[in-house]
């Protein structure tokens, strides 16, 4: 496969592949992170995680479409105030749904499951009817579609460049708040022992909206962001809930070093092996190994150490 | 007498059909305004198939068999139309078929108004290969059996008839919104042309990135030539970030004869003024007037009759040119290779001199 190419040739290839593997892996974790705050922590089951997505990819939408209109000299930087609306539409929602629906279910885990499942529907009908059944397009800043000429033979999209660093600085901000600030640690505490949590007099009601606002937030970014290189229609979001799903399982639930570490290993498995297979195969042996890892270890990868 | 219309208006199939309810209404609209059929109005019984297979058979049997409806226009993936078949044939119904689709069916109780595979495969390479010299093609597609049973077509003639090289040939599945590895191995090969048959939401982020990746189709190296992007689909892509790309079809927007000129006009004073036609939509919209020419020919609503009366039929008032139903109840029409424009419309730069004979079951390309 590789003869009559050149050394150079193929070191660029494969610093370009490399470097799709990265893009695919930012991807991995965005979409991965808001799931492994409602999933992981709280143990929400939220099949509405890609419809949350979507809503920010309509509030890119209609952002891009406003700046059009009234700032078009502000255009190139349009985006940055999509993400902001984005994280608030999808994280106010959240808040919303979490009143309504999920803060009745939390004893009943697997019932989240078909609640949210319902909810993912309604809402898809609810962007139809609201923006149509066809896909909107959504435009672009100029500076964000091109590509950096490394050298001859090595060029890098900047769009990847963008969700790399998204994803890199949203994963750090989750870190700090779940693990260095005080609200992190309240929201560790009502998952680990609702009753307890609430008899130290931490607001447990609170915590679990503020959190599932959260999560829905960051996938509201993560939604935006996937305008660059997705599509954005009233179905798009199921494209994103399985490998989502894979991602947080496969990772271990509960913590969310384990969710970068499986977005990780499934997106680098994937790159290479969709270079050297066709796209179809490299997804089937994916997930083959995935499923073979997860009935050996059913706890994921990272997984905190209980005594059972 | 009534019509029954058959698509999706819910679920993710329901991007692509709308388009072609708003033709098939437009077109019943038209004809009763000059009187209906057999000076009869034409009333339309709609069903939702919503995306779901066995709901498109149930609303089929419910039109045939309950509302007693003359004919059926409708379906539009092929799964859909596999499902429906049995119900058409077990009942005697007439379906009116829209979509492009990759041939291998030929139903008495069907009319297929799009092309068969080879109608919109063979033109297309031929003239690549004359007009652009290309030699290597990359073949790609979404997977599932229209582009693969397309694909293969295409190898074949290909690697047969033009005495060039197929590099590379791959799937992925539905729905996937990676492209980066494909695009590098694209790189890789250099390959003149790469065809592409992506479908769905798939096709949004493949155009994308492949924008991003620095690959700029107007330089045509490689030069991209796709049958499954119709200017419906431009809209959710963006035309920026298709600019370029060669597509072929029958029928585009862009057409400059009366008849289209006529149909566009219309098509926006019913349905809105920022709709975009794309070739299926066209195709659904010649369903109703291919029924009505049927109907006047056999002088009766009845099913055998219209059947009978339909190879033959000529239709010179459809947008896209003058068509034909051959025997196998498919169309002979012209294809057509469009330019793609920043503007989301293609610019017509080639079309065959004569009608192209649908041949649903190619010889030699099996």
């Amino acid at each position: 496969m590789f003869s009559g190419y050149s050394l150079p040739e193929l070191g660029a290839i494969f610093a370009m592949q490399g470097f799709a593997g990265l893009i695919l892996f930012s991807v991995f974790v965005l979409m991965a992170l808001g799931l492994a705050i409602i999933f992981g922590q709280m143990g929400v089951i939220n099949m509405a995680h890609g419809e949350f997505m979507i809503l920010g990819a309509y509030v890119t939408y209609l952002v891009s479409n406003a700046f059009a209109a009234y700032m078009p000299a502000l255009f190139g930087a349009y985006f940055f105030v999509a993400m902001v609306l984005a994280f608030c539409a999808s994280g106010f929602l959240g808040m919303a749904v979490e009143w309504a629906i999920i803060r009745h279910l939390y004893k009943r885990p697997l019932d989240t499951l078909l609640a949210t499942w319902g909810l993912s529907l309604i809402l898809q009908q609810a962007f139809r009817s609201l923006f149509g059944a066809r896909e909107v397009g959504v435009t672009i800043p100029e500076w964000m579609m091109g590509s950096l000429p490394v050298t001859d033979l090595i060029e890098i999209p900047i769009n990847g460049i963008f969700v790399m660093v998204l994803a890199l600085g949203i994963s750090a901000a989750v870190y700090v708040m779940m693990y260095k600030s005080g609200w992190g640690r309240q929201v560790r505490a009502v998952t680990q022992n609702r009753v307890m949590a609430g008899a130290v007099g931490i607001d447990t009601e609170r915590t679990d909206r503020m959190t599932f606002g959260i999560g829905c937030g960051v996938a509201g970014v993560a939604g935006a962001a996937f305008t660059m290189i997705g599509s954005t229609g009233p179905t798009s979001g199921q494209a994103y809930i399985v490998d989502t799903f894979l991602v947080v399982v496969f990772g271990g639930a509960a913590s969310l070093l384990g969710t970068i570490a499986s977005a990780f290993s499934i997106s680098q498995a994937q790159s290479i092996l969709e270079f050297f297979l066709s796209g179809s195969m490299a997804k089937v042996i994916t997930l083959l190994v995935v499923v073979g890892i997860l009935m050996l270890r059913p706890q994921g990868l990272f997984a905190m150490k209980l005594r059972k | 007498m009534q019509v029954g219309i058959l698509h999706s208006i819910s679920g993710t199939m329901s991007i692509s059909e709308t388009g072609s309810v708003q033709a098939e209404k437009l077109a019943i609209e038209q004809i009763n305004a000059q009187g209906g059929v057999l000076g009869r109005k034409i009333e339309t019984i709609q069903e939702d198939g919503a995306s779901d297979w066995p709901t498109f058979a149930e609303k089929a049997r419910k039109l045939l068999v309950n509302d007693k409806v003359a004919s059926v226009m409708g379906c539009w993936t092929s799964a859909s139309r596999k499902a429906v078949l049995p119900v058409f044939e077990q009942h005697n119904g007439m379906l009116y078929y829209p979509t492009f689709y990759e041939g291998l069916e030929e139903s008495p109780n069907v009319i297929y108004t799009g092309q068969e595979a080879t109608q919109q495969i063979i033109a297309g390479l031929d003239w690549v290969a004359r007009e652009k010299g290309a030699k290597s093609f990359y073949l790609l597609g979404s997977d599932y059996i229209w582009p693969r049973t397309s694909n293969k077509i295409a190898r074949k003639h290909i690697e047969d008839k033009l005495g060039g090289e197929v590099v590379g040939e791959e799937y992925y599945p539905l729905g996937h919104t990676q492209f980066n590895s494909v695009i590098n191995k694209i790189r890789l090969r250099k390959p003149d042309v790469i065809y592409a048959i992506v479908v769905g939401g798939s096709n949004v982020a493949f155009y994308k990135q492949l924008k991003a990746a620095g690959i700029d189709m107007t330089e045509e190296a490689p030069l991209l030539l796709t049958i499954s992007v119709t200017e419906d689909e431009i809209r959710g892509i963006g035309g920026e970030n298709i600019e370029g790309a060669y597509a072929c079809m029958k029928y585009f927007q862009s057409l400059e004869n009366e008849n289209n000129q006529e149909f566009v006009a219309a098509f926006k004073e019913m349905w809105g003024d920022d709709m975009v036609i794309g070739d299926v939509t066209q195709a659904a919209y010649l369903g109703p007037w291919l029924w009505k020419a049927a109907v006047e020919k056999a002088g009766s609503f009845d099913v055998d009759k219209v059947r009978e009366a339909s190879p033959g039929i000529e239709l010179a008032s459809a947008p896209e040119g003058y068509v034909k139903i051959h025997e196998n109840h498919h169309l002979w029409s012209k294809t057509r290779v469009g330019h793609a424009l920043a503007d989301g419309q293609y610019e017509v730069v080639f079309e065959t001199d004569d009608l192209v004979e649908p041949d649903p079951f190619p010889e030699g390309y099996q």
